[in-house]
């Protein structure tokens, strides 16, 4: 009786209609959160005493891909961030000009999906700073990061989504040292967006990228992200 | 809801039987068995949750100076071959087949849980994700129901917080538990000082703590009010405890089963469907308690 039951929930997992149902919980999650934090509430900020030792790396520690093994041979010296779609202003910044900007350094936990925790200290650029430079089109709703690092066989790169609210959150920074050092490209260099109210995998690493849409339905398989595209949900509050 | 008296429907035929009374609330039938539901599938997809990351840590995260303090993993043995060990403190023990290394469909898979008590059975952290919060949100939507209920029925306070007598026939009770005696007759009617006590610590206690420590890993929920985790000994404790907490309704469960196993199974099953309980006939009770 117990396999007939787990038999019978692995054929609810694979069938088309179940997890559609399931998912009706993924909406109340999601708007119970925002209902119960203000826009701006803060996550929470830690000491130096709170390092983890060493900062896991998780995913890809090291992108397979041509362009991105030529611009960390150069220390990325001639990488660039290109910044466009729904924007008056397309504009490219240079590692340099980035750390030359308005920085915050935050020590905050990072929560995996998978269900570890790590904390670490990070500095950057707020993107809301970067946003302010290419000024967004009123049609703007999602800022897409695109990302290094191919994924699977087929060469599908990371990329992930959030929205207005999460990109001019103060803690959403585009991250480039790592615990007082340049990021490792471990955990993602030379840029990784850090947004602390979700979890891990919505954090994109080897960000090359980062485009303004009004829908990111037509990116990838229209899931917002490469997770969400394989059924992990696009808002990580839990 | 017990609710002896104006609501007690003697049996129709003459013999002294006993009679039948209305011992459970319609909504309490309800969200007894969608909780019932709810607690096997949140526990089942829960520990597939835990198959992602097999180990448990206290603190605010994973990575400090610390071990965890239960892990699985497959580990090599000393003849060359591949166990399944779980540790618990500083004690390893092998657990070959159940926590580390077991069977899965003919094959050896490296997992924490085996998949028999998985959902779903196969390693798939996305999927389990949906039917955990899924089921969760039916457990505190029961939960709110229940106690809307039973906050307007006087159902706490009539029938769940033990009474002065109650109190004082606690250890007689304990002893009747340990000889797996249950009390007849008119007594039979009213929950036992034990089960009350019982009922009281999964409603108020171990049901709220599984969804606060659930709360504290989300991190948009520990944004509410930052450094509320830390009530809670941080994130990493908030699983452990989640974790801990949930075998411990575990171990209620088994324990609700067996004693509704051995104190008259077809007529405790019956009231919590139809709600009708039988009270046996007889002044004397064979049990005075």
């Amino acid at each position: 009786m117990g396999g007939l039951l787990l038999g019978g929930c692995d054929a609810l997992s694979r069938s088309e209609w179940f997890p559609k149902i399931l998912r009706a919980g993924e909406v109340l999650s999601r708007r119970v959160q925002h209902a119960v934090t203000p826009r701006r509430s803060m996550a929470q900020e830690f000491t130096e005493r709170d390092l983890s030792p060493t900062f896991r790396s998780n995913g890809t520690a090291n992108p397979d891909d041509a362009t991105y093994q030529a611009f960390a041979q150069a220390a990325f010296s001639d990488w660039q961030l290109q910044v466009d779609g729904l924007v008056e202003q397309p504009l490219g910044f240079s590692l340099e000009q980035l750390r030359a900007m308005r920085s915050r350094v935050q020590i905050t936990r990072h929560d995996c999906v998978e269900g570890w925790s790590a904390i670490g200290k990070w500095k950057g650029v707020p993107l809301a700073d970067v946003l302010t430079l290419v000024r967004p089109t009123s049609m703007a709703r999602y800022v897409v990061f695109h990302c290094a690092d191919p994924m699977d066989h087929a060469g599908t790169k990371y990329y992930e989504s959030i929205d207005m609210e999460d990109a001019y959150h103060p803690q959403t920074i585009l991250a480039y040292e790592l615990n007082d050092a340049s990021l490792p490209i471990a955990n993602g260099a030379p840029l990784r967006v850090r947004i602390e109210r979700q979890l891990g995998y919505k954090m994109a690493k080897y960000i090359m990228r980062v485009q303004l849409v009004d829908s990111y339905a037509g990116i990838g398989r229209g899931g917002g992200g490469y997770w969400e595209d394989r059924g992990y949900e696009w808002y990580a509050g839990i | 809801m017990l609710d002896a008296g104006p609501e007690a429907t003697p049996k129709s035929d003459s013999t002294p039987r006993g009679y039948l009374y209305h011992r459970h609330a319609l909504i309490v039938r309800i969200t007894h068995w969608s909780n019932a539901i709810a607690l096997a599938i949140l526990l089942m997809s829960g520990l597939q949750i835990f198959n992602a990351h097999p180990s448990l840590s206290w603190g605010k995260s994973s990575y400090s100076n610390r071990a965890p303090i239960f892990e699985t993993s497959a580990a090599t043995a000393a003849d060359g071959g591949t166990i399944g060990a779980t540790r618990i403190f500083n004690h390893t023990f092998n657990t070959t087949g159940v926590l580390g290394l077991s069977r899965d469909g003919g094959r050896w898979v490296a997992k924490g849980f085996p998949s028999w008590i998985t959902i779903p059975s196969f390693q798939w952290l996305a999927m389990a994700r949906h039917w955990h919060f899924f089921f969760a949100w039916l457990l505190v939507i029961n939960g709110c129901v229940y106690l809307t209920f039973s906050f307007f029925r006087h159902h706490v306070a009539r029938d769940l917080i033990p009474t002065r007598s109650d109190w004082r026939s606690i250890g007689r009770s304990i002893l009747d538990h340990v000889r797996f005696r249950h009390p007849t007759g008119a007594a039979a009617a009213r929950y036992n000082v034990l089960q009350k006590l019982t009922y009281l610590a999964v409603i108020f206690v171990l049901l709220p703590l599984m969804i606060l420590t659930g709360w504290a890993m989300s991190p948009r929920l520990d944004s509410a009010l930052p450094g509320w985790v830390d009530f809670v000994g941080g994130r990493q404790s908030a699983r452990t405890l989640h974790f801990v907490v949930a075998w411990t309704l575990v171990l209620f469960v088994l324990i609700h089963v067996f004693e509704v196993l051995i104190s008259g199974v077809w007529n405790n099953l019956r009231s919590m469907i139809t709600g009708r309980y039988e009270i046996a006939p007889g002044p004397g009770s064979r049990e005075p308690m």
